[in-house]
């Protein structure tokens, strides 16, 4: 995948999971001021990025940084791109 | 100690006739039949009955993302229920949040489908990574009151009982006492429940269920009536706001009826068998509560579910302390049975009748059971001045409730 195709697989999902506003889905919006999200949902936003991706993220230390949908962006793409490597 | 009077300031329904009390109302007094046939119930191996009626025209996205994340169709019918109720009652976002406001709403458990959808996926593999966070509140006993607390902010006590059949009408109870007693100053009381399969089934399996009209099923139920074949299920939700009346002549409110009395008992001698005297009991504790002669009660708006003992033993029951000067009947032939909403759904019913004056029979009464005689069946849509009614309703597990309902004022 691209990293374009990833993030528009992110925005579709979490879109569609947390009936978000496309046009509010900025890079630099904020998940929990911005996006209006909270600690259910940032429970939730894991198993929809695992069913999307297929990986296992919810032990990983760095997603607990995660404070916009640019950092998700960049965690998933470099979980993606990290998971290539390994099977390479 | 005094107890204070109580009274109803605001009604919400969620029926098979749609979203509205209004909804409700006129398909009742239309005399249509809100039951039709699900597909979905095809499925069930074993499953006889195909019949139920379920609820039209309602919009979730009316409840903002936040508070229906955690609810199935249960919570959002009572959601909107209560949402009707407090406007009708023109409750403040303040009285509404200022822990003057409690609620007592139950179901007859949690949502049967939320559970189904977690164990085929946990089955797949045991696994729970799948699993949602807001999965168990949708499951938990208390999720129609948790719900509808959270989405109103309400800040008062919260009480949620699960008396199958009985538990729109134990809620509207509880609630009553908690007034009466001083503990708080409004309740929002009643029921809901949402479809499912295995409900059907809870009764198709004990022979309850009505099997013979799954090709006409604007036929079935058919309470009272000599070929009734058992329960048609539904779902729905009934919300009334109770008030005691010191806070509702305060508030300026119009009441729309005084919740005159109530008792509930237990019928221990079967878990499933109805039995006429502990009904008669109930109503008669009721009637106590309220400090009413039987000659007082106008009308009686009965649990009458169309099972074949069932019927009768309310009948007996109702013979015993009305003969037969009193009206009788049901509303289940219209719109099924909603199992933990139907209570307050028909209380909310009769209610709004009582108002308007009439009396609305029986659907699918043609021939009265010689069994279910001795009673006043009323053949048709009458005019009646009401200002009294007694609404039973009879549970599974032995629970019987029954409330007094008077008009306000009165003479």
């Amino acid at each position: 995948m691209t990293d374009l195709e990833i993030i528009d697989l992110i925005n579709t999902s979490l879109a569609e999971e947390f009936e978000l506003d496309p046009a509010e889905m900025a890079p630099e919006a904020n998940l929990y001021e911005d996006l209006g999200l909270d600690s259910l949902d940032t429970v939730d936003m894991v198993v929809v990025l695992e069913g999307a991706f297929h990986f296992k993220i919810r032990e990983e230390e760095s997603i607990r940084e995660i404070r916009t949908l640019g950092d998700i962006h960049r965690f998933v793409i470099g979980k993606m791109r990290s998971a290539e490597k390994l099977s390479a | 100690m005094s107890m204070k009077r109580v009274v109803i300031t605001g009604v919400g329904s969620v029926s098979p006739f749609g979203p509205g009390t209004a909804a409700l109302v006129e398909g009742l007094l239309e005399g249509r039949s809100s039951v039709g046939t699900d597909g979905e119930m095809e499925r069930i191996g074993g499953l006889r009955t195909r019949v139920v009626a379920k609820v039209i025209d309602v919009d979730p996205m009316a409840i903002p993302r936040k508070f229906r994340r955690s609810m199935s169709p249960m919570s959002v019918f009572a959601t909107l229920a209560a949402r009707e109720a407090v406007t009708q009652a023109r409750l403040s976002s303040e009285e509404i949040g200022d822990g003057r406001l409690g609620v007592a709403i139950g179901s007859t458990v949690g949502s049967t489908q939320a559970s189904e959808d977690f164990f085929r996926d946990f089955f797949i593999d045991d696994s729970l990574e799948r699993m949602k966070s807001t999965l168990f509140f949708r499951i938990m006993n208390h999720s129609v009151a948790a719900n509808v607390t959270q989405a109103l902010g309400i800040t008062g006590r919260m009480l949620a009982p699960a008396s199958a059949c009985s538990t729109g009408c134990q809620a509207i109870g509880f609630g009553y006492e908690m007034l009466a007693c001083g503990r708080q100053e409004m309740m929002l009381c009643g029921g809901a429940d949402e479809f499912h399969p295995l409900t059907a089934a809870t009764f198709d399996i004990m022979n309850a269920a009505s099997i013979g009209f799954n090709d006409s099923s604007e036929r079935t139920p058919r309470p009272f009536d000599r070929d009734r074949d058992g329960v048609v299920c539904a779902e729905g939700a009934g919300v009334v706001l109770l008030e005691t009346l010191d806070s509702a002549l305060r508030r300026g409110a119009e009441i729309l009826g005084e919740i005159a009395g109530f008792a509930t008992v237990s019928d221990s001698s079967n878990i499933a068998n109805p039995n006429p005297a502990a009904m008669a009991h109930c109503m008669r504790m009721a009637l106590d509560d309220a400090r009413v002669p039987p000659t007082q009660v106008d009308y009686v708006n009965a649990h009458a579910t169309a099972t074949l003992q069932g019927d009768v033993a309310e009948s007996e029951a109702i013979g015993q302390l009305f003969g037969s000067r009193v009206p009788v009947s049901s509303y289940k032939g219209h719109m099924g049975h909603a199992m933990a909403a139907s209570g307050s759904l028909e209380l909310i019913a009769a209610l709004e009748l009582m108002r308007k004056g009439c009396l609305v029979p029986t659907r699918n009464l043609e021939n009265i059971d010689p069994a279910c005689g001795g009673i006043y069946h009323p053949p048709r849509v009458e005019e009646a001045p009401v200002a009294v009614f007694v609404k039973n309703n009879f549970a599974l597990g032995g629970v019987n409730s029954s409330i007094v309902v008077r008009r306000y004022p009165h003479d």
